[in-house]
């Protein structure tokens, strides 16, 4: 998949809003992330060139925060939490449930764009355990039987 | 000495500057701690302390966890221990930790003998896998030039440090997370795919065999061995200085004639010399100078100063990856080493009566990018190369010794005439400031039309990242400098963009104290006094030399008057200079 050229000068902007500067790196790439989803090579190699660092350097830094991603994401992102807290109450069966039900691996998306599944350490809720978000909804106390009328409500 | 601070090592006092580490401190005392990332060329601006390891672990009184000695300061009082059941125990530990996930194939491993993991392994003791993790399952790669296989990596960050900090390349780096993590080039692509210049740095400071040269021992072999090719060597200047400590000699040890009976024994047809190869360079190169500068002080103002030497292959990768708006100011003259090959497949071998495709040009290098340099399309013949290939100083000792040759008994000999001729000028092209010092020893006659009252240039010499100095040419100011490192050639670089690079001649070389540091010498592992070593021995062959100027080498001369003409001139262009490309990825 090709980049445009629309946004690839979104980039610039944003990378030119924070005066080029090596040291905003990782906000840099989390602003981009936001704005165009995902950061494939040619976005990361824009702002290697506008921050004048080597694009290994952005490519060390984006491969090492699950954050950020080099794939587009589908318009509901899924993550399903593989913590401590989750894990010991079955959040790994939650995730083959998703994985079943969605047809994808994780990391991957959906053919229709529609969902992605990626996996998370811990969003802070470990009370709810099990738990899953889909973009910015949290839900707790899975079971590998309510996964096919979550994924039908959207 | 100033602020001198006094601890106690394994019950020795010792004191040392301010600002020491626990490893340098002990080291003064003749206490070896061991260390594996650690890595300090001390003089140069090789430096690698990420103090990742954990292998040089020491006891320090008054603390509760062990300290790393590579990244603990010195502090007055202090009261150390090296070698404590508890330090001896942890270390050990430590290296069954790296062993977990390394592959164990020690036996067939080319680094075997010469990987500092395997000698630690030795050290502590260490018979068995105590820990036998997941396999890491890494991506391997051949080039022309290095081989990388990073399931022997152990993480220790060297190369990635000199290919960022000392080089500049900026190609090596480390990617993903925790298990996963590994150093790779840029975006995971192969070394074809990115910047990199095949300088070979990360192969010469590379603990381990995760990266290695590209082995051409076994090509060699098959070609000595074929009674119809005729086969030839030209070993660089920078060879015979460090060949010999592969062999048990002190570094430092000057080998030339034992390395021309070595060739010769190993099956070589003919044993030449890159060095005569060096002299045509600086007829080319001083003539190009000259040329350049004429014009220049004619009043021509389109002339490209400074010019710059172009002998390192990974240097011209450098600027035709990061500066092709200035591919211009390189000499266009080929390195010594192609130039022998493009002589010795025209003059000599039609002066020999043997045809091309059956003549074998192999070059004995100190480096790797030579490897990848034979390999440029512009310096073969309808896919014939002018030069076939390349072998390392150490695949060169690893041969001998497969081949039964005894190196510290052999005889002296001469290299063949008439390419094994060459002057003190071409000795000293394996040190940083050689080449500009021949060059100016020719320059400056050429120009004068008188004789150099001092034949040495010393303000040109040395360890300094970048020199310079200032050469009286009847009242011209010849402006020169000299750099070695890549990191030091892009500083060079970018002051020539910005337009404010005020010499008229520039000397570049990649590797660290120049060629007698390259990626295919002996590994230094990390001690610098090996390369001063070397260095001095370079300037030795040249004292020893009866002729010292390149223009006074009566081969040179010969070749000239029979068969070339006139440095630049018409079969000169042709055969002797060469043309460079936008490499940029941007």
């Amino acid at each position: 998949m090709k980049v445009s050229c629309e946004a690839l000068r979104q980039v610039e902007a944003i990378c030119e809003k924070f005066n080029n500067d090596p040291g905003e790196l990782i906000t840099i790439l989390h602003e981009t992330q936001n704005t165009l989803g995902y950061l494939p090579e040619e976005v990361q190699a824009v702002i290697a060139r506008c921050l004048g660092i080597p694009a290994q350097k952005v490519y060390g830094v984006v491969t090492f925060y699950s954050f950020f991603s080099m794939v587009p994401k589908g318009k509901y992102p899924v993550s399903v939490c593989l913590g401590t807290a989750c894990y010991v109450r079955g959040s790994d069966k939650v995730l083959e449930e998703f994985k079943r039900v969605l047809g994808i691996e994780v990391g991957e998306a959906t053919p229709d764009g529609k969902f992605s599944l990626d996996c998370l350490r811990c969003v802070g809720a470990c009370g709810l355990a099990p738990v899953a978000t889909i973009g910015e909804r949290v839900y707790g106390r899975l079971n590998p039987s309510d996964i096919k009328k979550i994924i039908d409500e959207y | 000495m100033e602020n001198l601070i006094t601890l106690t090592i394994d019950n020795r006092p010792v004191s040392v500057p301010k600002g020491t580490n626990l490893l340098d401190a002990a080291a003064s005392i003749s206490i070896d701690i061991p260390a594996l990332c650690h890595m300090d060329l001390k003089g140069t601006c090789v430096k690698n302390a990420p103090a990742s390891c954990r292998l040089c672990v020491v006891e320090v009184e008054g603390r509760r966890n062990l300290a790393p000695a590579c990244a603990t300061m010195v502090a007055e009082g202090m009261v150390v221990h090296t070698n404590t059941a508890r330090v001896i125990r942890a270390r050990k530990t430590v290296a069954e930790l790296i062993l977990s996930d390394h592959p164990n194939d020690c036996l067939t491993c080319p680094k075997c003998s010469d990987c500092e993991l395997q000698r630690l392994v030795k050290r502590f003791n260490i018979r068995k896998m105590t820990y036998e993790g997941a396999q890491s399952e890494r991506k391997h790669e051949q080039t022309a030039a290095i081989t990388r296989n990073m399931d022997k990596c152990i993480l220790c960050r060297r190369c990635e440090t000199v290919c960022n900090q000392v080089q500049t390349v900026g190609v090596l780096g480390a990617v993903r997370r925790g298990f996963d993590s590994t150093i790779a080039p840029t975006f995971d692509r192969m070394f074809k795919d990115t910047d990199c210049t095949y300088c070979g740095q990360c192969v010469a400071v590379c603990p381990t065999g995760a990266l290695m040269e590209r082995d051409n021992t076994d090509r060699l072999l098959d070609d000595l061995y074929d009674p119809e090719k005729i086969v030839i060597a030209q070993p660089a200047p920078a060879v015979r200085v460090a060949l010999g400590e592969e062999f048990g000699y002190e570094p430092g040890t000057i080998v030339t004639g034992k390395l021309a009976t070595s060739l010769r024994y190993l099956g070589f047809n003919y044993v030449f010399d890159t060095d005569f190869g060096a002299d045509l360079t600086i007829m080319e190169e001083g003539a190009e100078i000259l040329h350049r500068l004429r014009a220049y002080l004619g009043g021509d103002k389109s002339v490209k100063l400074p010019i710059m030497t172009s002998c390192c292959p990974a240097w011209v990768n450098f600027f035709e990856h990061n500066y092709p708006d200035l591919l211009e100011y390189p000499s266009t003259a080929k390195s010594p080493a192609q130039m022998f090959g493009a002589i010795a497949k025209t003059y000599w071998a039609e002066k020999m009566g043997i045809p091309r495709e059956k003549l074998v040009v192999v070059s004995i290098m100190p480096c790797l990018a030579k490897k990848y340099e034979c390999g440029r399309e512009e310096f073969s013949v309808n896919g014939n190369p002018d030069v076939d290939y390349s072998l390392s100083t150490r695949e060169l000792a690893h041969l001998l010794k497969r081949a039964n040759i005894d190196f510290r008994t052999l005889p002296d000999s001469d290299f063949d005439k008439p390419m094994g001729e060459s002057s003190g000028a071409a000795a000293i092209f394996g040190a940083t400031g050689g080449v500009m010092e021949a060059a100016l020893r020719t320059v400056y006659e050429v120009y004068t039309g008188q004789t150099l009252p001092r034949i040495e240039f010393r303000d040109v010499r040395g360890l300094e990242g970048i020199k310079e100095a200032t050469i009286d040419l009847n009242g011209f100011d010849l402006k020169v400098c000299v750099a070695h490192t890549l990191g030091n050639a892009r500083i060079l670089m970018d002051k020539l963009r910005a337009g404010e690079l005020n010499y008229h001649v520039v000397e570049v070389m990649a590797c660290p104290g120049g060629c007698i540091g390259g990626a295919g010498q002996p590994y230094h592992h990390g001690n610098v006094e090996i390369l001063k070593a070397r260095t001095r021995a370079i300037y030795r062959e040249d004292e020893g030399k009866p002729v010292r100027k390149s223009h006074g080498n009566p081969d040179i001369q010969e070749l000239y008057k029979v068969f070339l003409g006139e440095p630049l001139g018409e079969r000169s262009e042709k055969l002797l200079h060469t043309h460079y490309f936008n490499k940029s990825s941007k």
